[in-house]
């Protein structure tokens, strides 16, 4: 039998398809289905699929919610903390880094590499390099507070400092990416702008207003989304630095995908587990939904 | 292109003239200095405390007094790191190699064939990118279980299988084909070429940039995953990087110049790849970045 050219194209793609179609939908589509229908159940980590009990997962979540004292409640309210505290000061100082690098020629590759250098390096050694930064009395940051006369800061032993010093580091650690990203829009923005603007009378700050910040905004929303859903998820930093990893000093900077982690691999109960990751997947569903219709929705410059 | 800073003064009377601008430039490599030692001291500090001999710790000297390589010897000798360096790098090349293959085979063919149920696939492909790995690492451990991903030898795939083909990079290669003309796979056609040999000997080499970036951030997203090793790995003989560093501070937790020798161990070997491709790698982040 002779196929034609068509047939022969249809085949050809089905079979370059083939092991990542089988891919998608066991490591992909499956488990996401899976995770929706553990949800649904009393699963226990090794006892492995229990029985059905409805609603009752999301419902424990609700009353843990409520709960003064819950894990939780924390790791809910933490999480919030994380993003209210990192996100604008994410966006506030990468904007500016990246207007001061717009500025200048001379080393701008050796500050680029400098800023980002941190995005690259593993969380796990950043949490250890800052743990021994704000060590009390040999740390690095205790020795320079002692020198400047400032009082010495407990930082992360400390549930009123710890989870502001977390958010630094994750601050730290990724605001290179965002810099980056910045600089890649601003430098998309017409030099005519700015020379009409000038001939208009406008200078400093004003461009900055009525120019650089509305055409950068589509930028700010992307930004403002990536750096939300990746404080929502922070994990590794917040294991490595809190003592036994647990999300301590007492519960103050646990997040929910900390106790995801807990529930499901030291409580073993997955079906609890499994419902806070649908939670999750569900605000950041929502996130990204509204960042779309902000970024669809049309400017008038 | 310094838009602000080329403000030139010669449309603007500006009375602070040259002056003023030499002034406004030394502000800026002033700022951005004091936020680059910021960014800078940490690794630095990382690296003096691991040549530091013990004692050495609780006095405030920048350098030490005599530098050691102690430390390096007994983290070596002592804990598994050879081992968990040899992880790495397997899984990391491992899933690097596969997703370069696939998202570039996968958005080939999404990009220039013509075949019953292409919009779907690729809607399908990318409405994955909508689940975050979170949701997924409780099924993945169920399967991981179930199939005995979680033991012995298998437990290099069960780290690594996650990460063999993704929509992202996908997506990315499918956009960079579009560039490719149809014209000439035609004409490879014509001389009766393989639809393989076609993308392995025209597709790829037109897209090896593309192909070079997806390596790098994936070798770095790889080499750096931390969540999904430490639920799946279930003996220290396979931990990768990350995993074995956590576990590794657990039994050091007051031996600094140990931990931090073991930090700069995981991380001097990235931050090189780094410093080596950091043209291509910002270029990449920009390029993605703001396609996104």
């Amino acid at each position: 039998m002779r196929l034609t050219l068509r047939q022969r194209q249809v085949l050809w793609a089905y079979a370059f398809l083939s092991i990542a179609l089988v891919f998608f939908v066991i490591i992909r589509w499956y488990p996401a289905l899976l995770s929706f229908n553990i949800a649904f159940r009393d699963w226990n980590t090794f006892k492995g699929a229990g029985p059905w009990v409805g609603l009752e997962n999301y419902a424990a979540i609700w009353d843990d919610l409520w709960k003064p004292r819950s894990d939780v409640r924390a790791a809910f309210t933490n999480t919030l903390g994380y993003v209210l505290y990192g996100v604008p000061a994410q966006m506030v100082l990468a904007l500016a880094v990246a207007l001061l690098l717009d500025r200048i020629r001379v080393l701008s590759t050796l500050f680029r590499v400098a800023y980002f250098a941190p995005y690259v390096t593993s969380a796990v050694a950043v949490a250890f390099v800052w743990n021994w930064l704000y060590l009390p009395q040999t740390g690095l940051l205790a020795q320079v507070f002692d020198l400047l006369r400032i009082p010495e800061q407990p930082f992360t032993k400390s549930p009123d400092q710890a989870l502001a010093s977390i958010a630094a580091v994750a601050v730290w650690q990724t605001l290179g990416y965002s810099v980056i990203i910045y600089l890649a829009g601003i430098k998309q923005i017409p030099a005519t702008y700015y020379e009409a603007a000038r001939i208009d009378g406008a200078a400093g700050a004003r461009l900055f207003q009525h120019i650089t910040l509305p055409l950068l905004n589509p930028v700010i929303v992307y930004l403002t989304v990536l750096s939300t859903i990746s404080f929502l998820r922070l994990f590794a930093l917040v294991q490595n630095m809190s003592p036994q990893g647990t999300g301590g000093p007492l519960k103050s900077t646990t997040t929910v995908v900390l106790e995801v982690y807990r529930k499901g691999f030291s409580s073993y109960d997955m079906g609890y587990a499994a419902a806070l990751t649908v939670v999750l997947f569900f605000v950041i569903l929502l996130i990204t939904v509204v960042q779309l219709r902000f970024l669809t929705r049309r400017f008038e410059y | 292109m310094s838009t602000l800073a080329s403000s030139g003064g010669t449309l603007t009377a500006s009375g602070s003239g040259r002056l003023g601008r030499w002034g406004i430039q030394g502000v800026t490599y002033a700022l951005l200095s004091v936020g680059a030692l910021m960014m800078v001291t940490p690794f630095l500090w990382m690296l003096i405390t691991s040549f530091k001999p013990a004692p050495e710790l609780v006095e405030f000297a920048w350098l030490p007094k005599s530098p050691t390589l102690a430390n390096y010897e007994r983290v070596l000798t002592t804990s598994n790191f050879t081992r968990w360096y040899f992880n790495s790098i397997v899984v990391a090349l491992f899933s690097t190699t596969c997703v370069v293959l696939f998202d570039s085979l996968v958005g080939y063919t999404l990009c220039k064939f013509e075949f019953p149920g292409k919009n779907l696939i690729f809607l399908g492909m990318l409405a994955t990118l909508m689940v975050p790995t979170e949701m997924l690492i409780i099924p993945w451990f169920d399967m991981s279980v179930r199939w005995s991903w979680n033991t012995g030898l298998a437990q290099y795939w069960g780290i690594a299988f996650p990460g063999v083909i993704t929509a992202a990079g996908v997506f990315l290669m499918r956009q960079f084909f579009n560039g490719v003309p149809n014209d000439l796979l035609d004409a490879a056609r014509m001389d009766g070429m393989s639809e393989f040999g076609i993308w392995a000997k025209i597709g790829v080499p037109l897209t090896l940039a593309a192909m070079a970036a997806l390596a790098i951030f994936n070798f770095i997203g790889n080499w750096n995953a931390y969540l999904w090793p430490l639920i799946v790995a279930s003996e220290r003989a396979y931990y990768t990087l990350p995993v074995g560093l956590s576990f590794f501070r657990g039994e050091s937790t007051t031996e600094w110049e140990k931990i931090m020798t073991a930090a700069s161990l995981a991380s001097l070997p990235l931050l090189c790849v780094f410093l080596v491709f950091q043209r291509y790698i910002i270029a990449g982040v920009a390029l993605t970045g703001l396609k996104g």
